[in-house]
């Protein structure tokens, strides 16, 4: 017992930890001030040291068995509280979806990927967050329980703006649906940051080639847009112009334009508003020209 | 809001009653006096408080000590086995790896989770695995050497 620190900064909760998901809902829903559910922490505890969130109860999710199940049958599923070291190293994920791997293998280090969930980087709902586009552009559903029962929606569905989604009081995200990836198709997510490693988006694309059965044409594109509006976008307008078309240099590029087009940043310290819509542009063509190598296997 | 909770630090059992906003951080530092894992800047940035939390690597700071309940948990000073340095520790001081000396627990604890992982990881590799520590002292390429010496090591005892 040396020398307490007693600098408790963080304003003082109730903390549970559920071992099923009824307990974790009815908690939830029947808090009287605001309640929380924790996953790996790596950015509530960060945000309530910083008195940015200040909830009374704490609800820890990672010992609900729903929220940590990871398989790979008819589709991939993701339990909201599963690690993204686990995703990242799980051979499917690797196989499959190698966009969402190297997503969950770019955020901040290992000691941050060992904690931080799929599911906290949906529900903390950063416009920057790195694992929801791929996971966006691959198709992604989310299941959500709450006090009335479960609900599934598009991933893309869950944003409302910056920390703010779709989640009703006592609602808790329970996983994270991927389809089986069609054949010949592709995906894959660049971000651009200054630095190598560890810092936050300035923007980041994840695209989704699916090719026409002759393989010569677009059959389907996805493309999701990171930190460059209140929430992940989908660049519709570049994604119908791609469809039926040969994917050449130049269709790429276009597409970039178009992209570009769907995005609204702000100036910040990261980069100016103009300097993202070229990032978008950049970032668009070089990941549409990955998912089609990828598609061409 | 107070939890009586159980810890295996190093291997040894232990007993606290924590606050809900402590961190397993402060439990470890503050409680069992383990002072290896420092604070630098309480937000995951740095790597200082770096532990082994149930086998992987985390930090400390941002892990409330009621979710380390029942945990296993080892710090810098479960590194040295009966005694001897670990490898690891070794390389760090004859490639002269420190400076001031704070970072280090923390890259300790990386380099060691790296090589276990990665016997005969690439510099690249390296670099990426110690991205999660930052050292205002050495400028890092000692402590680069210092991994590739130890992964050397490692290997030639193996
Ligand atoms: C040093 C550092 C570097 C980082 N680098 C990156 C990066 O490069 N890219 C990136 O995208 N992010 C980064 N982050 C942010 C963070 O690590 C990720 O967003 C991470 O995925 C959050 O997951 P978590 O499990 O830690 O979430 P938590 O902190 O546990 O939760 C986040 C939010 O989601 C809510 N929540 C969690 N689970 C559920 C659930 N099942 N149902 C409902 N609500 C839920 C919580 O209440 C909270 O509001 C970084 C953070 C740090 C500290
Ligand atoms: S003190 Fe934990 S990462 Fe800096
Ligand atoms: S030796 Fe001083 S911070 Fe690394």
């Amino acid at each position: 017992m040396s020398k307490k620190k007693e600098d408790l900064s963080v304003d003082a909760f109730e903390y549970a930890a559920p071992q099923n998901l009824q307990d974790a809902v009815a908690l939830l829903a029947e808090a009287s001030g605001e309640a929380r559910p924790l996953a790996g922490g790596t950015d509530l505890i960060a945000q309530m040291k910083e008195n940015r969130r200040s909830p009374s109860l704490v609800v820890d999710v990672k010992k609900i068995p729903e929220l940590n199940v990871l398989s790979y049958e008819a589709g991939l599923r993701i339990g909201a509280a599963v690690s993204c070291t686990q995703i990242a190293e799980f051979e499917p994920v690797r196989v499959h979806y190698p966009a969402l791997a190297e997503a969950c293998a770019l955020i901040g280090s290992y000691q941050i990927q060992n904690r931080a969930a799929l599911g906290g980087n949906f529900c903390n709902a950063a416009p920057s967050a790195d694992a929801v586009p791929p996971a966006i552009a691959y198709g992604a559903a989310l299941v959500i329980a709450g006090p009335n029962g479960q609900r599934e929606i598009p991933a893309e569905d869950f944003f409302v703006g910056p920390g703010q989604t779709v989640l009703e009081k006592g609602e808790v995200l329970v996983e994270i649906v991927l389809p089986s990836p069609p054949p010949h198709s592709g995906a894959a997510y660049l971000r651009f940051i200054p630095r190598e490693e560890m810092d936050i988006a300035v923007a980041g694309v994840g695209s989704f080639v699916q090719l026409s059965p002759d393989a010569r044409t677009c059959g389907q594109a996805r493309i999701v847009l990171a930190a460059v509006a209140p929430t992940p976008v989908r660049a519709k307008e570049a994604e119908a112009f791609l469809t039926g078309r040969a994917l050449d240099e130049t269709t790429l590029a276009q597409a970039g334009e178009l992209a570009s087009q769907a995005a609204s940043p702000i100036s910040d310290v990261r980069g100016s508003a103009a300097y993202r819509i070229e990032l978008v542009k950049v970032l668009t063509r070089r990941t549409l020209g990955m998912a089609l190598e990828r598609a061409r296997g | 809001m107070r939890q009586a909770i159980e810890l295996n630090v190093n291997g040894e059992p232990h007993d606290a009653l924590v606050d809900s906003r402590e961190t397993l951080l402060d439990t470890l530092r503050y409680k069992l006096g383990h002072m290896g894992p420092k604070e630098g800047c309480g937000n995951g940035n740095c790597g200082a408080c770096t532990v082994v939390l149930n086998g992987a690597v985390v930090n400390a700071c941002l892990v409330f000590a009621v979710e380390a309940a029942g945990a296993d948990v080892t710090t810098v000073e479960g590194v040295a086995a009966e005694g001897n340095l670990h490898p690891v520790q070794q390389a760090f001081i004859e490639h002269g790896a420190l400076q001031c000396g704070f970072c280090t627990p923390g890259f300790i604890m990386s380099a060691k989770a790296l090589l276990e992982r990665n016997p005969n990881p690439s510099e690249p590799e390296i670099r990426l695995a110690i991205s999660g520590n930052l050292c205002r002292c050495t400028g890092y390429d000692k402590i680069v050497r210092a991994i590739q010496a130890a992964s050397q090591a490692l290997s030639q005892t193996a």
